[in-house]
């Protein structure tokens, strides 16, 4: 029988009228706008559309705005819109190396070409609370060089050359789609960067850390970050190539491993790949670390620590899956649980019964307790 | 100018840019959307180590539209994002564009002017980042 218990509305709507009282707090304070979390909170927007997995500012400023910037809640309002859009088109894959580059960094070469370009950064900075920043005052604007940027090639290209480092060919293959087919495990590695660029920064940062102190080492280095804005282009008909529809701003990390080989290949350095919408630095290191990580069965290398293991790693990587199902544990299990409190009361009322019963006799006239137990167990 | 090279730049303008730009070519003619203007998703797509198997990076608001011109020609906008008007305007412009008697005024009183300031935006960033270049030097230690 299945009884079904309605109630709360009113409970509810209260909450929610109230959750939004507390959202606009002190109404002597000018409200915020999502103009200025778009400009004034512009990483946070960032890391909500890169695990959204959803390129809008400002829908993703408006998800902050009403989650009071709740990050893993507002990542969950944009991937809910997101499935009320129909999906028009493809890319064509992001050229990277025609990156506008705002910063361009390189911790294995000191001199390249195009140089080491610092952009906005928080590095460098001593990290001391600035209290210049309670009080109103102007900041200057950004400093600019006479001349503009030389070009910036691609540095692991550098290696290329050489053959010091495994190449990265296309050989036209499509790309599995999460988002129209659910993972079926073991998967390749273009699902599992479509996993990772959504996969949830603090989780990822963790599991690369736990590869750097030894669970799954795999020996990188930052060979490049570049950031900036790429131009996107996809086929439509009606034109006679590719067509520009704007530029959105991402980050890539390319990160240098230790060496692969075989009796047939010379060892070479291997490669781990990280990119993310928006200024997300410390999330593509993470996932370049975890690509490399979860690239061991195909690298020959022994899978014995938590960062190797696909299946473990990717399905709870989402942020969305993942707060959806411990947050379900709120939701009422009053039936649940209540079906535990009995089997609990049984098992206490013969257990007692045993307790007060002679031992010697426990075994031979009482077989169904033993049944009981292996029930509970 | 081919098409393809006028729709970048109206694509890269912004749109308060492009309409007032677009405003003063005193260009009039009636036109009706036989598409959209609709708002969906276009998949994102990167390529592992920036050169090789395509993946699936996320996905992106995109707006796009076709437009008719009383002669029956034709036009085409897609711009990122969500703005409707945009990508009809790109539409119209596109459709202009395709027609002889406006196409020499269109690309020289308006995508030109406008991919100049694009270049000079994009030059002042450079200029920006390039502040940001690092200069080595050796230091010398005793002597």
């Amino acid at each position: 029988m299945y009884v079904a218990v309605k109630g709360g509305e009113k409970a509810i709507a209260n909450a929610h009228q109230w959750m939004a009282d507390r959202r606009r707090g002190d109404r002597e304070q000018p409200e915020l706008d999502v103009d200025q979390i778009q400009q004034q909170l512009g990483l946070a927007v960032d890391r909500v559309m890169a695990e959204a997995s959803l390129h809008d500012r400002e829908l993703a400023a408006l998800a902050l705005k009403q989650a009071s910037g709740d990050l893993v809640e507002a990542v969950f309002l944009l991937r809910a819109y997101r499935t009320t859009l129909p999906r028009l088109a493809e890319t064509c894959p992001l050229d990277t190396g025609a990156m506008h580059i705002e910063r361009r960094i390189s911790a294995t070469f000191k001199d390249v070409p195009g140089g080491q370009v610092l952009g906005p950064t928080y590095d460098y900075t001593h990290r001391l609370l600035d209290f210049m920043l309670l009080a109103e005052g102007e900041v200057p604007e950004a400093d600019r060089a006479e001349a503009s940027l030389e070009q910036c090639p691609q540095i692991l290209d550098c290696l290329n050359a050489e053959g010091l480092i495994e190449q990265e060919v296309d050989d036209g293959s499509e790309p599995y789609d999460i988002t129209r087919d659910p993972p079926d495990f073991p998967v390749d590695r273009a699902t599992r960067l479509q996993m990772l660029a959504r996969g949830d920064e603090g989780y990822l940062l963790a599991l690369g850390y736990s590869t750097q102190r030894g669970y799954g080492r795999n020996h990188p280095f930052a060979g490049e970050i570049r950031q900036g804005a790429v131009e996107v282009e996809i086929e439509v008909e009606g034109f006679d190539g590719p067509l520009c529809i704007g530029e959105i701003m991402v980050t890539e990390c390319q990160m240098i491993n230790q060496f692969a080989g075989s009796r047939e290949k010379a060892p070479q350095f291997t490669r781990g790949y990280g990119l993310a919408f928006g200024r997300n630095e410390r999330k593509t290191m993470a996932m370049a670390l975890v690509d490399r990580a979860l690239r061991a069965e195909e690298l020959g290398e022994p899978i014995q620590s938590p960062a190797q293991q696909a299946e473990f790693v990717l399905a709870h990587a989402d942020s969305v899956e993942a707060s959806g199902f411990v947050s379900h544990l709120k939701l009422p299990h009053y039936v649940d649980f209540q079906s535990e409190l009995e089997l609990l009361r049984r098992l206490r009322r013969e257990h007692a019964a045993r307790q007060t019963a002679p031992t010697t006799e426990q075994a031979a006239d009482h077989p169904e307790t033993a049944g009981t137990e292996e029930a509970a167990q | 100018m081919t098409p393809t090279q006028r729709h970048r730049v109206l694509a890269l303008t912004p749109y308060a840019r492009l309409l007032s730009v677009w405003q003063t070519l005193g260009i009039h003619t009636d036109h009706r959307c036989v598409r959209g203007p609709d708002t969906g998703m276009a998949m994102v797509r990167g390529r592992m180590g920036g050169s090789g198997n395509a993946f699936n990076l996320g996905e992106m608001t995109v707006t796009r539209a076709s437009v008719v011109l009383e002669d029956g020609s034709l036009g085409h906008g897609w711009v990122a994002g969500r703005n409707k008007p945009q990508a009809e305007l790109i539409a119209l412009i596109d459709a202009c564009a395709r027609q002889q008697a406006w196409a020499r005024r269109i690309d020289s009183e308006l995508v030109e002017p406008l991919a100049e300031a694009l270049e000079e935006e994009r030059q002042q960033a450079s200029q920006a980042a390039a502040a940001t270049r690092v200069d080595f030097f050796t230091m010398v230690r005793g002597e």
